[in-house]
């Protein structure tokens, strides 16, 4: 967890930090009880025809965990997703939630925010989100108070009587989002929960859903928007083509795909002489970062050798202003996983 | 259950609460009582009186026509038999005639059969020719009598009327006009169901569209199966539609009444009947007004009422299980009409065998055939029914009314299941059939 200093050291989000300190925290528990994985999904397999969606898929969700499933388009996360929700049935395989084979019942234990989702136009708003939480099995009185503490929570007291064709498309969004969380789901999937927000509004969101890992629920996040996968997400799987190609925690998956490269930024006087020791042990390229130095920028692969035997070489040769790991980013891992697995 | 009766409550309030629902409900009365007002009008309305000229050569004919001249008569008659025929020819459009009857001059009165001539303008209709042909036919015969001596008074005495009185099996008189009743009780009821299924069968459509159409659906169908949503929806929009029709007869009667009571005429097409018609009619009526009403009430008004209610059920949940499945087909109502064709046939048909078929021979083998077949049973047997049907055709006509219902309603739920989730293209028959084994 070294690099993980760094990354901080570059980085003003607070936000950030506040959830690598809970992820380190929840990290532990993790460890204490790694057995405890709210959902399982066991060699799923779904065919359309002849068409094979999923492919003996299997995945492990972490209780209190914020899963992101990854894939490009069509890779089958919404065939993966709506087998959860019981929208569909796998042809084999079985799914396990809290321990549990998935049985009808649990659709109340679950809320799910689509991708492709929208409102009844010509409903009013506390009405149509009346209908929604009974539907997911609340009553109308404890409907009615959890949506008045969400409505509050998100200052959007006045829409009580809107219809949703008055609202914008961002407005709409928040009430989506309500609806999939008022039941307090044990398993809250988002299907890019962020698309159609402005950034105000993405960040508001994005408070709730940490919000809502804190009180125990586990999300299963679903995006192409890897910056989000990023700071949100603590465990990640990677779909392509109807098949699992990776899956863990985020940095046992980032250590998979270390490159050993570290991003160097020196002030030295003899650039000849630095070059010439570097390059006959390391693989090196220039670099380019934000600095206000007038410093010399590599990036440096250091293969077997530990990080110290190069900082050794440098410091003999100059004044060291920058030493980072280069930590390859989801975006790299997901574009380089699936162009390696396309052809 | 619960969530059932969830959904047709959203489904139902949705469905009143629509503007165009609410208007529907309170104008379509009013349109309809103001259109059979007009027609009451029009009709009551005295029509133009028709000036006929007649050019009798003989002399033996104007008399005879000259008699028919009677006051509010469609038709008056002129003898202008001292015009020539050449100058009434040209004149009769400029005089005003609408026609000119021209009978030549003849030794022997038979002679005349067809020889005379109706010249006009316009093709005159049926029944004038008819009229005119029986005036004359009558006046030769009389002649013709005269002329063999023979006693015309007593013929007329001699000349028997004779009038078959309807019997059942069972031993009670039956009337003739009994017939007309009970085609109209079994047509109204068919055609009721008619509409119904095509009214709201479409208005279940639109409703499963706009799901589709507003990507709520996934959001739903997280929560509640596809079944219960498609069940909730057909019930909660027949809810709906019940509730209009009963706004509809509600109103439509009271305003009937009140139409016909302000404007003191007769609302709608009865009063087309010719006023010879309506005095026989009416004659006819208060003789035995009597046994008609008693006629009525032994006519199986409980199985009249029974097998609407069971068919009205069973054929509009068959009917709307099709148009829900279809809506979820389809992304937009204009895709449907490939789908819409099939399911609209049967229904028309069956109206059709029912005011043709079963109207002229009501256990015939087409009629009991098709009062058999569930997707036109409905209407067909519902026509039937007040003609007596045995039981155990109704019983054999029900179940496979009901074992289809059920059989269409699991394929339904399962296009239904598949369509919803598909957008952004109009699929073809040989993909609903790929959708039914996912």
């Amino acid at each position: 967890m070294g690099f993980c200093l760094f990354i901080a050291g570059i980085t003003t989000n607070s936000l950030f930090l506040q959830r690598l300190i809970g992820n380190s925290h929840f990290d532990i528990e993790n460890l204490e009880n790694s057995m405890s994985n709210l959902l399982e999904v066991h060699k799923v397999v779904k065919q359309y025809g002849s068409y094979v969606a999923l492919n003996e898929v299997s995945l492990n969700v972490p209780k209190g965990s914020i899963y992101g499933l990854l894939g490009p388009n069509g890779a089958g996360k919404t065939s993966l997703i709506r087998i959860i929700n019981q929208i569909t049935l796998p042809d084999r395989g079985e799914v396990i939630l809290d321990g549990e084979k998935l049985q009808p019942k649990h659709v109340q234990t679950i809320g799910y925010l689509p991708e492709e989702r929208g409102l009844y136009s010509s409903m009013k708003v506390g009405e149509q989100c009346l209908y929604l939480a009974q539907m997911k099995g609340l009553s109308k009185a404890e409907a009615k108070k959890q949506l008045d503490y969400w409505f509050d929570r998100l200052g959007i007291q006045g829409w009580w009587n809107k219809k949703i064709q008055e609202l914008s498309k961002g407005m709409a969004q928040k009430i989506q989002f309500v609806v999939c969380v008022l039941h307090k789901p044990k398993l809250l999937i988002l299907d890019e929960p962020f698309s159609g927000f402005d950034p105000v509004n993405a960040n508001i969101i994005k408070d709730e859903i940490l919000a809502l890992k804190e009180q125990g629920s586990t999300i299963i996040f679903s995006t192409h928007r890897m910056e989000s996968v990023e700071e949100l997400c603590d465990h990640i799987s990677l779909i392509h083509k109807s098949n699992k190609l990776l899956e863990g925690k985020v940095g046992d998956v980032k250590r998979q795909f270390r490159t050993n490269t570290f991003e160097v930024g020196i002030l030295t006087n003899n650039v000849e002489g630095l070059m010439y020791d570097i390059t006959q042990r390391f693989t090196v390229s220039p670099a380019s970062f934000k600095s206000l130095n007038d410093d010399l920028k590599l990036n440096i692969e250091i293969g077997n050798a530990t990080p110290n035997e190069l900082l050794n070489i440098l410091t003999q040769r100059g004044q060291v202003t920058h030493f980072v790991e280069k930590i390859p980013s989801i975006n790299d891992i997901f574009i380089q996983t699936v162009t390696e697995n396309s052809k | 259950m619960n969530i059932i009766s969830l959904i047709i409550k959203r489904e139902f309030i949705a469905k009143v609460r629509n503007k165009s629902f609410v208007v529907m409900t309170f104008l379509s009365p009013l349109l309809f009582v103001a259109v059979a007002v007009f027609i009451g009008y029009l009709s009551s309305m005295k029509a133009e009186t028709k000036r006929i000229a007649i050019h009798d050569e003989t002399g033996l004919f104007a008399t005879d026509f000259l008699k028919e001249n009677k006051q509010g008569a469609e038709f008056k008659y002129y003898d202008l038999s001292q015009i020539e025929v050449k100058a009434l020819k040209d004149s009769i459009t400029k005089e005003n005639f609408s026609g000119l009857i021209v009978i030549p001059k003849s030794d022997n009165v038979n002679d005349l059969e067809s020889k005379i001539e109706f010249i006009s303008n316009n093709s005159p209709s049926i029944s004038f020719i008819e009229n005119t042909q029986d005036v004359i036919a009558s006046k030769i015969t009389k002649l013709n009598l005269e002329e063999a001596k023979l006693d015309t008074l007593a013929i007329q005495k001699a000349q028997s009327k004779v009038n078959i009185h309807l019997v059942k099996a069972s031993g009670e008189e039956s009337l003739k006009g009994l017939n007309e009743i009970k085609i109209g009780i079994g047509g109204a009821f068919g055609y009721l169901i008619m509409m119904f299924i095509i009214i709201y069968g479409n208005m279940v459509m639109r409703s499963v569209i706009e799901e589709k159409t507003n990507r709520i659906i996934e959001i739903i169908i997280s929560s509640v199966k596809p079944f219960q949503l498609m069940i909730g929806k057909i019930v909660g929009t027949s809810l709906a539609g019940i509730l209009q029709f009963m706004i509809w007869a509600i109103i439509g009667l009271g305003l009937m009444f009140a139409a016909s009571a302000f404007f003191g005429v007769n609302v709608g097409p009865t009063s087309r009947i010719s006023p010879e018609m309506m005095q026989s009619a009416q004659h006819q009526l208060s003789g035995s007004a009597q046994m008609y009403i008693a006629e009525l009430w032994n006519l199986p008004i409980a199985s009249i009422i029974i097998g609407f209610v069971v068919y009205f059920i069973g054929g509009y949940f068959l009917y709307s299980s099709f148009y829900a499945a279809i809506g979820a087909a389809v992304d937009n109502q204009t895709d449907s009409q490939q789908f819409l064709l099939p399911i609209l046939t049967p229904l028309i048909l069956s109206v059709y065998i029912g005011f043709f078929t079963v109207v002229n021979d009501p256990h015939g083998t087409i009629a009991v055939v098709f009062s058999m077949i569930p997707l036109t049973s409905p209407i067909v047997m519902l026509m039937r029914i007040p003609f007596g049907v045995p039981w155990w055709q109704i019983a054999i006509s029900v179940s496979l009314l009901f074992a289809t219902f059920f059989l269409v309603v699991w394929f339904a739920a399962k296009i239904y299941r598949v369509g919803i989730l598909m957008y952004g293209k109009k699929p073809t028959w040989k993909e609903l059939y790929k959708w039914l084994k996912y």
